[in-house]
């Protein structure tokens, strides 16, 4: 499996998108319902933020809930959702430059196993090789040069293209453009119409969204219009890329949310602990247990105020004063 | 040929109280110079910032992959990740992931940092898979942002506990580039700046021999004989000519550190 065949036609990606109505009407619907509509079986779903950083979850946890089989995720740095979609079969394919939750959390113990058995096909390209390929596909471009991966052997097991400049005659890596089939992505605020803002570190979402062929976007909060208008240099999606909003409080936990709520790290440790007790079957009944929840407003009630209450005491205590 | 017989010179110890992983990222945070830009990874670099902001670097600028230009690091509360809201505490810019690379392949940044799980005779760093790449033994995390690191840095510094299981002849699989197979082979295979500079162990700090880039020890950390070096080596190593010892880890270097930890000094 190469990066190459992993790549969609920039060119057909811009076709799509002219025969695609994303007018500016109001796109908010319920979870179920954007997942249903916009992430079918056999996808490559594009998944925002970066590790535990404004992970998409409670989106991403709805996928499994309708029991999507054969996607597969990308992701410049991935957190333990990757291990809950390949240990349930729910993707069977994961193209990123890192598993793992973080310092000091040891190996992805359900990433090894289904690597290592020859269960998944796992795609690794450099972090900003797949910033590159969303960039390419954010620009309707087929590739970017870079001097990314030369010389190494995830270049040799990409088999990636090299060009030579057409002026200096620079030898370069031609990275794939990447058009997610669907992207999921979480945000602090949007309207209802999909317009988004991103506090902090926006990561590479911009560049998602504008490269995704189809997009449902999760909020904290939806706001008026207006309220954008007041601060729109921080709105880094616009309507016109966006085909679902949903909104949901704590969409990204247990992972971190900027300045709401920093990553609920006792129930990282619920879901180690429940892995290195029974390994996939550990990450399975994990899985089970979260879709034992009506929905994510549930999941997250279970945490109890205090632990919330927290949460968000630490994410604000960390904002800039 | 390296010459293993021991030095009749009389050995300085190590700092009594310091532990290897101390030692390592204090030799690290000595290479860092003011006013100089470092791109960073979490954990030992990190901390081996810090620790060069606190002394010699007070404006050295500190990046991280999430995109956090110019951040401080809050004593007692280390990052797990590079993305995470205790990696932008006072950030002076937040930028998006593939800025932050951009600015590297610009050649902005002077050093970076990043650990290995094998590091062989040319620098090159392995972080995917021990064993074959199709058919891993182990699957190991990936570059994260290591490979652009590795590839756009100015100088690489490698920092790493110095065991024969790590440094290895050959990698398993090039994750980051060093000096590849040696003599102009990183040029040719278009990567035209950097380099990995240093190699930062527990036991020792090596750099690469000039015209062969093979690994070569430079200087030996306090208490520590070239044997102990080799021995914990499994390739062959060149010696400078001029090798001699590092001073030994100071009582203030190993208070800084424990500061920024958290570790056995407030519990003590």
């Amino acid at each position: 499996m190469t990066g190459r065949l992993a790549t969609l036609d920039a060119d057909a990606a811009r076709t799509d998108l002219e025969s695609w109505s994303r007018s500016a009407e109001d796109k908010l619907v319920p979870t179920a319902e954007a997942v249903a509509a916009l992430v079918p079986d056999g996808a490559l779903v594009g998944v925002g933020g970066t590790n535990h950083a404004r992970t998409p979850m409670a989106l991403l946890i709805e996928v499994l809930r309708q029991g999507r089989r054969g996607l597969t995720l990308a992701r410049p740095l991935s957190c333990f959702e990757a291990e809950l979609f390949i240990a349930t079969g729910a993707a069977d394919r994961v193209m990123t430059s890192w598993v793992g939750i973080g310092h000091g959390w040891g190996l992805a113990t359900v990433l090894r196993h289904c690597v290592e058995k020859g269960l998944v096909a796992y795609e690794e390209w450099s972090h900003l090789g797949i910033g590159l390929r969303y960039k390419a596909g954010a620009m309707g471009l087929p590739f970017l040069p870079t001097v990314s991966m030369l010389g190494s052997d995830i270049d040799s097991s990409l088999d990636l293209a090299k060009v030579r400049c057409p002026y200096t005659g620079q030898l370069l890596n031609a990275v794939p453009s990447l058009n997610p089939d669907v992207a999921l992505l979480h945000v602090q605020r949007a309207d209802r119409q999909g317009n988004a803002q991103i506090d902090g570190y926006e990561l590479m979402d911009a560049d998602v969204a504008l490269a995704a062929r189809r997009l449902i976007i999760s909020a904290e909060e939806i706001v008026p219009t207006e309220v954008l208008k007041m601060d729109p240099a921080r709105t880094v999606i616009p309507s016109f890329a966006v085909d679902a909003v949903v909104h949901q409080p704590y969409g990204a936990y247990p992972h971190e949310c900027y300045g709401h709520y920093e990553a609920d790290l006792a129930e990282f440790a619920e879901y180690v602990r429940s892995v290195k007790a029974d390994g996939i079957d550990g990450a399975r009944a994990y899985v089970d247990r979260l879709l034992g929840f009506a929905d994510h407003d549930a999941y997250v009630a279970a945490a109890g105020s205090e632990r919330l209450a927290a949460l968000r005491r630490t994410a604000e205590e960390m904002m800039p004063r | 040929m390296t010459d293993l017989s021991e030095s009749t010179e009389q050995l300085v110890p190590q700092h009594g109280d310091a532990r290897p992983d101390e030692v390592m990222t204090i030799a690290a945070s000595r290479l860092l110079e003011d006013g100089k830009v470092l791109f960073a990874g979490i954990g030992q670099p990190l901390v081996a910032a810090a620790i060069a902001k606190r002394r010699q670097a007070p404006r050295l600028t500190v990046l991280l992959e999430g995109g956090m230009v110019g951040i401080e690091l809050m004593p007692g509360e280390l990052p797990a990740s590079t993305n995470e809201v205790r990696a932008a505490v006072g950030a002076e810019m937040l930028t998006s992931a593939s800025d932050i690379f951009l600015m590297a392949q610009r050649g902005f940044f002077d050093y970076g940092f990043i650990g290995a799980a094998q590091v062989d005779a040319y620098g090159n760093v392995n972080t995917s898979v021990i064993g074959k790449a199709d058919a891993p033994t182990v699957r190991l995390p990936g570059p994260g942002g290591a490979n652009d690191i590795a590839s756009m840095c100015n100088r690489t510094v490698i920092v790493t506990a110095h065991e024969r299981r790590r440094f290895v002849e050959r990698v398993d699989f090039v994750t980051s580039p060093g000096h590849l197979r040696g003599g102009s082979s990183r040029q040719d295979a278009g990567l035209r700046h950097g380099g990995p500079a240093w190699v930062v162990t527990d036991l020792a700090l090596l750099d690469f021999e000039p015209g062969s880039r093979r690994m070569r020890v430079r200087s030996l950390q306090a208490g520590v004989t070239l044997k102990q070096v080799v021995g914990a080596t499994g390739f062959e190593l060149v010696v400078h000519e001029d090798l001699g010892h590092l001073p030994p880890v100071t009582d203030d270097e190993l208070r800084v550190l424990r500061h920024l930890v958290g570790g056995p000094e407030e519990t003590a």
